[in-house]
């Protein structure tokens, strides 16, 4: 198989492809009706190759099949861990009857004729492009039959297809795709192909393995860092980590006396509402850049930002957790329950800014050339927004950008910004050369966004027969909205914070949540499974509170709770089952239990936990993810795992604190991550019965991973943790 | 001029010194396959071999490396097929991959070390190999399976 995760141009495309005019090229077509996208024939318009088909046409060219039997498959979701990179090509490989060694794979780079999908975020690449791409397949599948079909004379019926062939029933003979690509690509197109029966699947649903792990074994898979064009040099900005400062004036003499510095330029980063400028030395190696960067003299104005500090911040989101804020939801009559109710709950939840920290730091390719042409090389979660977005900055046509969308070193939200690419593009203008940024570790860790912290404030009410009547989850936080755009609207509930509080399935009759908005100058962002990240923490833990309070078993507790049917009820069910929720734990062992449903999908997971000296040991972890359908089994499990592991960290891991202005932490040192010793493993069971249900697959492991551990915590030791991060070897 | 031999191939640098032995690997040879976490010998996603033992070549001066055997990801085997690879494949152990370089390196001297690791060897010899994809749990299986590819 060949792989290549660069996007390609249309010299390349043909060059690589060597598409001819016989070439059988199936798409989407983007005028279907109410927006669904018709499936489409890109070749039989008199054209001779599929740049001109595309171009002409503004179609998607998912599927390209050529005379000589070459399958090409175009992966539009940028690959960055979560397995896309063969998921979303076996969508249209299992309906057109192709093996994955049968494909080459080649990502998109926000081309227009690849329509607007082009970017990975929210757990959403599967749920979106399932049900399109498996059309995309199953029609050229039956174009290929037909063609077969009237060449032997025989019926559709007598024929199927097999491993990039269509046989003959009757009489055994067979045609390769390839001999069939002429006829096929005349047919009409059926809109509504028959799509394969699940229990028919070759690749979907099975434990597909993944076509890049070849090249990720072998140090073959080409990360935008790894790039590299002729001419190329390298960069490294200096920028001051107490943010909000301004750049007064530098001095480069000695810089430009290190060996291999060629230029000092400034650079403007631009990230949401922020831009902050920077000095970049530009060598022949990033070494030499990097001892260039250290010998700059730069004076910054602090703008008074250099006094802000965590402590001095936390107290404030304490002091506004007394106001009202704005309301969220409401549900029955909050107040006038607690007032009534026998037995009244309240606790105060606390969470740290935490930084992405993909290993791969922060890098980005750039070529500025002659005619205002531009091309890009990185790791982006984003690159049909560079597409569309980059020419405007810069004041190019669209058409002079290309975009090479390379394997992301992870993601987790931080690639879904271009503060990076800005640096680099805006380098190689200036010095007419490509340019090579990459951000350090601690640029990384100092510079942000960063994940916001949420602070909540929980009431609740229970019956005289220990049944919860009345339920708040009050957040305050900053705003990831505020941090992005200007015009941010503080007299309406941020959806975005309260991200999924007010969505849980827990039948409480009287509920009022509330948002009170928090000032940061900080720029903030999303984090792999966003604010659910941190309040699914506060909100299943207090669940658990007022279980205790009621004095009742928690799962038991949840479960009544839930009295009709439901995605929640079904996850929890499953926990208990898999875990032996009921059988007695050895003494000084405690399990919990926790869930949570947002935008991205469903998720929970049963601890165990025993005390260990002054600490906690995590004896076993059942989690259980909800998805309707699955594509890849073995890659759900593998993001399951990996969530955990990530949960774990944000945790028990020091987390982003700040400090005359600045991150005290700033490489992995005093910003630590989990490491192998200190993870168990992780049973992963999928919920997936089929039918139309599908929901994501990146995130859901991530927010009820906390609450799970502090509520085992609270089982095993009576100890209720309610601030993040804590050490688990002191609790 | 700086004389290395790296996979087996002799090579002149003309480089300073004091540069870590990762910049020339990438920046000059254009072996890219060892990569950049941190450069303060922290997340092990630089290691490759010198003379068959693990080093974090992101604090490694190259000057320092001359005279010895220099072995990176991309010198363990020709068609991805040593045990430790096969193992990794077979167990879907990458997720973005960017950390697997190092791991694979230190799981190859792991192995040469101590062919048949118990968990707590795995511990000590791994723990200084961070994945922020969080594949820990793979990466002891792989372990424990390469161990048998390469006893069979
Ligand atoms: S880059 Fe060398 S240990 Fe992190
Ligand atoms: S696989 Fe992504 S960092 Fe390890």
């Amino acid at each position: 198989m060949q792989k290549t995760s660069s996007n390609i141009n249309r010299r390349n495309f043909l060059r690589l492809t060597g598409i001819t005019s016989a070439g059988f090229i199936m798409g989407l077509s983007a005028k279907g009706n109410n927006g669904v996208p018709e499936v489409a024939n890109l070749t039989n318009s008199g054209l001779n190759s599929l740049a001109d088909a595309t171009e002409a046409f503004e179609l998607t060219p998912f599927v390209v099949i050529e005379k000589s039997g070459a399958i090409t498959i175009f992966n539009t979701k940028p690959e960055m861990g979560q397995g896309v990179f063969g998921a979303i090509p076996s969508l249209i490989a299992e309906e057109l009857e192709v093996s994955m060694d049968q494909i080459t794979i080649k990502q998109t780079g926000g081309e227009k004729k690849f329509g607007g999908g082009q970017s990975a975020g929210g757990s959403s690449s599967i749920r979106s492009n399932y049900n399109n791409l498996r059309k995309v397949g199953a029609s050229a599948r039956e174009m290929l039959v037909k063609a077969a079909s009237q060449q032997w004379g025989a019926t559709v019926e007598e024929c199927y297809a097999e491993n990039a062939k269509v046989f003959h029933k009757p009489s055994g003979k067979s045609l390769s795709y390839g001999d069939l690509v002429e006829a096929a690509s005349k047919l009409e197109v059926p809109q509504s192909p028959k799509l394969k029966d699940p229990k028919d699947f070759k690749i979907l649903e099975k434990p597909m393995p993944r076509p890049d792990t070849p090249l990720k074994v072998s140090g073959k898979a080409t990360f935008g860092i790894d790039v590299s064009v002729p001419g190329m040099v390298y960069a490294s900005v200096e920028r001051t980590p107490v943010l909000g400062s301004k750049l007064v004036s530098f001095d480069a003499a000695a810089a430009r006396k290190v060996k291999g510095v060629l230029h000092v330029e400034t650079s403007t980063r631009t990230i949401g509402i922020y831009s902050y400028e920077g000095v970049a030395v530009i060598a022949e190696n990033y070494w030499a850049a990097l001892q260039g960067r250290k010998a700059l003299k730069v004076q910054w104005d602090h703008q008074g930002h250099d006094t802000f500090n965590s402590k001095t911040y936390e107290q404030s989101l304490r002091d506004l957790a007394k106001t009202e804020g704005v309301v969220d939801h409401t549900q029955g009559d909050f107040d006038k329950a607690v007032a009534e109710a026998p037995v009244k709950v309240e606790a105060f939840y606390e969470t740290p800014i935490v930084s992405h920290s993909p290993m791969e730091p922060m890098n980005c390719v750039a070529s500025w050339q002659q005619g205002d042409k531009l091309e890009i090389w990185t790791s982006t979660q984003v690159p049909g927004s560079i597409k569309k977005d980059f020419p405007k900055t810069y004041g190019i046509p669209e058409e002079n950008l290309t975009v090479h969308t390379m394997f992301n070193g992870g993601g987790f939200g931080r690639r879904l910004y271009t503060d990076f690419i800005h640096d680099a593009v805006q380098l190689s203008k200036k010095v007419g050369k490509p340019v090579k940024v990459i951000w350090t570790r601690e640029d990384d860790t100092q510079q942000g966004p960063f994940r916001p912290m949420t602070f909540s404030a929980m009431k609740g009410a229970l019956s005289a027969d220990g049944k919860a009547v009345a339920f708040q989850h009050k957040v305050i936080s900053p705003s990831i909205d505020a941090s992005g755009r200007m015009n941010y609207d503080k007299t309406k509930s941020d959806r975005g914070m309260t991200e999924g509080i007010s969505e849980q399935k827990y039948e409480i009759p009287n509920m009022k949540n509330n948002y009170v908005y928090a000032d940061l100058h900080i720029p903030i962002a999303a984090w792999r499974s966003v604010t659910s990240s941190t309040l699914a923490f506060a909100h299943e833990c207090f669940i658990d509170e007022m279980a205790v309070n009621a004095k009742k078993d928690p799962m038991a507790f949840r479960l009544e709770l839930l009295t009709k049917d439901s995605d929640t009820k079904n996850v929890l069910l499953k926990l208990k089952e898999v875990s032996n929720w009921d059988k007695p734990l050895p003494k000084g062992w405690g399990r919990g239990v926790a869930q949570y449903e947002f935008f991205a999908g469903l998720g929970g997971y049963v601890i165990e936990v025993s005390k260990k000296g002054t600490g906690i040991k995590i004896e076993k972890i059942y989690a259980v993810i909800d998805l309707g359908t699955v594509v890849n089994p073995d890659t759900v499990r593998a993001q399951v795992e990996g969530a955990a592991v990530m949960a774990l960290t944000a945790a028990i891991k020091n987390g982003i604190t700040f400090e005359k202005g600045q991150a005290v932490q700033s490489n992995f040192h005093n910003n630590p991550l989990v490491r192998i010793n200190e993870m168990p493993p992780v049973e992963v069971h999928i919920l997936a019965n089929g039918g139309p249900k599908i929901k994501g697959v990146g995130e859901p492991g991530l927010p009820p991973f906390a609450p799970a551990l502090c509520n085992a915590i609270f089982a095993a030791t009576g100890k209720r943790i309610r601030r993040l991060p804590f050490d688990i070897n002191k609790v | 001029m700086i004389k290395l031999k790296v996979n087996r191939k002799e090579y002149n640098v003309d480089v300073t010194p004091d540069m870590p032995l990762l910049w020339v690997l990438r920046d000059v040879l254009g072996l890219t396959g060892t990569k950049f976490g941190c450069g303060l010998s922290q997340c092990g996603a630089c290691t490759v071999h010198l003379d068959g033992t693990p080093i974090r070549s992101c604090s490694f001066p190259v000057a320092a490396a001359v005279g010895k055997e220099i072995t990176t990801i991309e010198g363990i085997s020709e068609n991805i097929d040593h045990a430790v690879q096969k193992a990794w494949i077979e167990l879907q152990v990458p997720q973005c991959g960017y950390c697997q370089s190092g791991q694979i390196m230190s799981a190859v001297a792991l192995l040469k070390r101590i062919p048949k690791p118990t968990d707590a060897d795995i511990d000590a010899a791994m723990q200084g190999n961070l994945c922020r994809c969080g594949t820990y749990q793979r990466i002891r299986k792989a372990i424990h399976r390469a161990a048998e590819l390469s006893q069979a």
